[in-house]
């Protein structure tokens, strides 16, 4: 069972990395862009047949490793 | 007083922490991530570097090493525990510390000498600092800037758990002289019970006049005081 993992920066966490990547492309002409905000992207295959216990282990890898609850968000999906 | 340095793959700092230690007097073990069994100490340090090469974010592997879990016991036990640079970054993973150090607001890394102030000298790490003395340390980071909640925020100030906060050459503590974006200008923090203190500036990187300064040597021979 495979599954991705959006992590985003929380709302009231600044984004220097967005903010430049966003000036750049406002610079390339990219003019009508409104806001734009860096995350990190897993994709992990877990060996397990039911689909909330895999859920549920994804969670846990997320909460211990994946991410950093203080400044960060995250997303778990099935692919 | 025994000391153990706790040597990651890439930390680059160990040595110079070990030397300083070894200069005023500590006995001092360097202690590999791998081990499971931490030397009796009475201060443990976690050194500044690239553990793991900052692989997913600064400090968040070493954070999972053996020897951590027995860092952590040992501070929660009252045992001395002191993370510089990336040693802090760890500590903050580890949540030891609470808060975390994003990314400096100017996008580069900072390699050069900053001025901070000594807010908080009722510590057993800065007792032999005069309160409001202005230090002259070195800074070498490109995840510096501290963020926590706002709440944890005013709960660090209302508790006088900022012992450094970057300040200019006279000590005056305004966002210019914030090099890395760090909120309140925080260099460093304690833990609640003030045993366990992380800092981006480098203290152990000015222990010699003849090579840099000494104000970095109070903050050791507090420990010994």
């Amino acid at each position: 069972m495979k599954f991705s993992i959006k992590v985003t920066l929380k709302k009231d966490v600044l984004d220097p990395q967005g903010k430049v990547v966003k000036q750049t492309l406002q610079n390339m002409g990219m003019d009508t862009i409104k806001n734009l905000r860096q995350g990190k992207y897993f994709e992990i295959e877990i060996d397990e047949n039911n689909e909330d216990k895999a859920k549920s282990k994804i969670e846990d890898m997320c909460k211990k490793l994946l991410v950093n609850l203080i400044i960060e968000d995250f997303k778990i999906s099935r692919i | 007083m025994n000391s153990s340095v706790i040597v990651f793959p890439g930390s680059n700092c160990d040595r110079d922490i070990a030397l300083a230690l070894e200069k005023l007097q500590f006995k001092n073990t360097m202690v590999w991530h791998k081990d499971t069994n931490l030397p009796k100490s009475d201060l443990i340090v976690v050194p500044g570097g690239f553990s793991y090469g900052d692989y997913l974010r600064s400090g968040a592997i070493a954070a999972k090493s053996n020897i951590l879990n027995e860092v952590i016991k040992a501070a929660n036990e009252g045992c001395f525990v002191l993370g510089i640079c990336n040693g802090f970054q760890i500590l903050t993973e580890t949540g030891l510390l609470k808060g975390a150090l994003l990314k400096n607001k100017n996008l580069k890394f900072i390699g050069k000498d900053i001025f901070i102030k000594v807010i908080n000298v009722d510590n057993k790490f800065c007792n032999k600092y005069k309160k409001d003395q202005v230090l002259k340390l070195n800074i070498a980071h490109n995840e510096g800037n501290y963020f926590t909640s706002s709440d944890h925020l005013k709960e660090l100030e209302d508790k006088n758990l900022i012992p450094f906060k970057y300040c200019d050459e006279k000590g005056n503590i305004k966002y210019e002289n914030n090099p890395n974006g760090s909120l309140n200008n925080i260099a460093g923090i304690f833990n609640d019970k003030k045993n366990i203190l992380g800092m981006m500036p480098h203290p152990e990187r000015m222990i010699d006049q003849m090579v840099s300064n000494n104000d970095g040597v109070n903050l050791f021979t507090s420990l010994l005081n």
